[in-house]
């Protein structure tokens, strides 16, 4: 007899929503978790659109710090866009409050069934003919768990796959190197009912600078650069743009790094094995939002793993359903995504400014995200007109 | 692996994110909760993690020999 059906290693929003997935399909489900507080340190800049996390988990204003009405996005020459939360897509609308959040998705879990554990890593899976051993470490003890199958939901670091088999390594342009800080008293300089974002590769070489309002006047101003494009380490470049922008770096109350995966891969299982989240790279290659994803594959992953447990199958043949599934509900989109950023990502910043400027005099709120591409075709068709398959 | 190159953390400067062992082909880096460790015997100094560090916390030390 296993210990446990599934071990899902990693509490973020994709662990917690796979633990709990798994557990409401009537499974025997571990979740470990190897810091010892759910949701902390945050790794985020806590955005996501209003729709989306409706429709995956009831909204609790507990951990809705701030709701915005739209995006700003300034081109490199500043050039300004104003975008309504709808056309501004997943990642603006609601600024959670993550360390709340993730706890509470993590709670959700427990209460559906998983049983949770925290400061406890995994560190190794060991393959045997009918399932696995999980080897754990706890506060410095090592013990084992046997399972018939794992869920790496262990974040952009994960290893999980590696040990299963699966290549989830980076490279230095699959991935955007991060930092943020926690900012207050900026109600007097930004218009605080939108998410602000910066573009170029001047101050961002192959990513962007957001500032996210999170109430009170205090906002995650952020930046994400590709290593492959930048000369300098993230933090160099956010330093730099505070300084232009005066923005005090006297009242930071958090800082927070880290990496996001910005490149889908080929296979997000194995046998005995399914990816979840940022472990799968399913982050959008232009936003690097994927909280969204994260969740919507773990509510995937429990019901593949369900299906799995009642035929006796973990088999890679079996288990690629979940690819499968998870490319109709999301994957596609994620795939367009990853056409356009390698677009976007060789366009100089003079091209950029002249797309914005291209916009300038339309009302942006009026229109769809169509509605924009097709403005944005029409006025820039050299630029754009290869891409017209992929939206039309 | 050679061992005439060594990577070491700045552990003041380490926001433990996690970014370096997500480049790491040889499973060599390790990050336990708040702390990174490197695993010597396994690291062959590609210095990939060096470069997506966003916090500048890794360095190459080079021991002459
Ligand atoms: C600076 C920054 C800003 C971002 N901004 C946004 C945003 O605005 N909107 C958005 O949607 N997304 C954003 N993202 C991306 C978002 O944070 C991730 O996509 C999301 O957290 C993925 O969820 P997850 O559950 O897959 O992984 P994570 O939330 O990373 O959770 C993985 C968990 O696994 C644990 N773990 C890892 N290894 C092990 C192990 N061996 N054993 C046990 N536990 C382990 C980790 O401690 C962690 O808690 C941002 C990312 C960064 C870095
Ligand atoms: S130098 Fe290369 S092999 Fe060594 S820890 Fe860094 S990424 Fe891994
Ligand atoms: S990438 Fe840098 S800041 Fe992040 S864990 Fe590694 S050494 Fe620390």
């Amino acid at each position: 007899m296993h210990d446990y059906d599934v071990v899902v290693v990693g509490a973020g929003p994709g662990g917690s929503t796979a633990a709990r997935s798994c557990a409401e399909e009537g499974l025997r489900v571990l979740m470990v978790e190897k810091r010892q507080e759910i949701g902390a340190p945050v790794r985020c800049a806590e955005g996501v659109s209003k729709s989306e996390l409706s429709s995956l988990v009831e909204v609790k204003k507990k951990w809705i710090a701030k709701e915005v009405q739209g995006a700003k996005i300034y081109s490199p020459d500043n050039t300004l866009i104003t975008l309504s939360a709808e056309q501004a897509g997943n990642e603006v609308g609601y600024i959670l409050e993550r360390k709340i959040f993730d706890r509470w998705l993590a709670k959700q879990a427990a209460r559906a069934g998983a049983d949770v554990l925290v400061k406890t890593a995994a560190v190794g899976v060991e393959k045997e003919k009918d399932g696995l051993r999980v080897k754990l470490r706890r506060a410095g003890e090592f013990f084992e768990v046997t399972v018939k199958m794992i869920i790496g939901a262990d974040g952009v670091e994960s290893r999980v796959g590696k040990w299963m088999g699966i290549d989830t390594t980076l490279k230095l342009n699959e991935i955007e190197s991060c930092v943020q800080y926690l900012i207050t008293g900026l109600e007097d300089m930004y218009d605080m009912e939108y998410c602000h974002f910066w573009i170029g590769h001047a101050r961002s070489p192959g990513g962007y600078i957001w500032l996210f309002p999170k109430g009170n006047g205090s906002a995650n101003v952020g930046i994400g650069v590709m290593p492959s494009m930048a000369k300098k380490p993230a933090k160099y470049y956010l330093d730099k743009f505070l300084e232009s922008e005066g923005i005090s770096t006297s009242k930071i109350v958090e800082v927070v790094a880290g990496g996001v995966p910005v490149s889908p891969i080929d296979r997000i299982s194995a046998e005995r094995c399914l990816l979840v989240g940022d472990a799968a790279r399913h982050a959008d290659p232009i936003t690097g939002g994927g909280i969204i994803n994260a969740m919507r594959g773990g509510k995937i992953a429990g019901k593949v793993a369900a299906e799995a447990v009642k035929r006796d199958d973990f088999s890679a043949k079996f288990l690629s359903r979940y690819d499968e599934l998870c490319r109709e509900d999301f994957g596609k989109t994620l795939e367009r995504n990853k056409v356009l950023q390698k677009k976007i990502l060789k366009m100089k910043d003079e091209t950029l400014n002249s797309i914005a400027k291209s916009l300038e005099g339309y009302r942006m709120e009026d229109l769809s995200v169509t509605g924009i591409v097709k403005v944005l075709i029409k006025k820039n068709p050299k630029i754009f007109w290869d891409l017209k398959s992929l939206f039309f | 692996m050679p061992s005439n190159c060594k990577i070491v953390v700045d552990r003041f400067r380490c926001a433990y994110c996690g970014a370096c062992v997500s480049v790491c082909k040889n499973d060599a880096n390790e990050l336990v909760e708040t702390f990174l460790v490197i695993d010597e015997s396994k690291c062959n100094c590609c210095k990939l993690c060096v470069k997506v560090c966003p916090m500048n916390a890794l360095s190459v030390e080079s021991s002459e020999g």
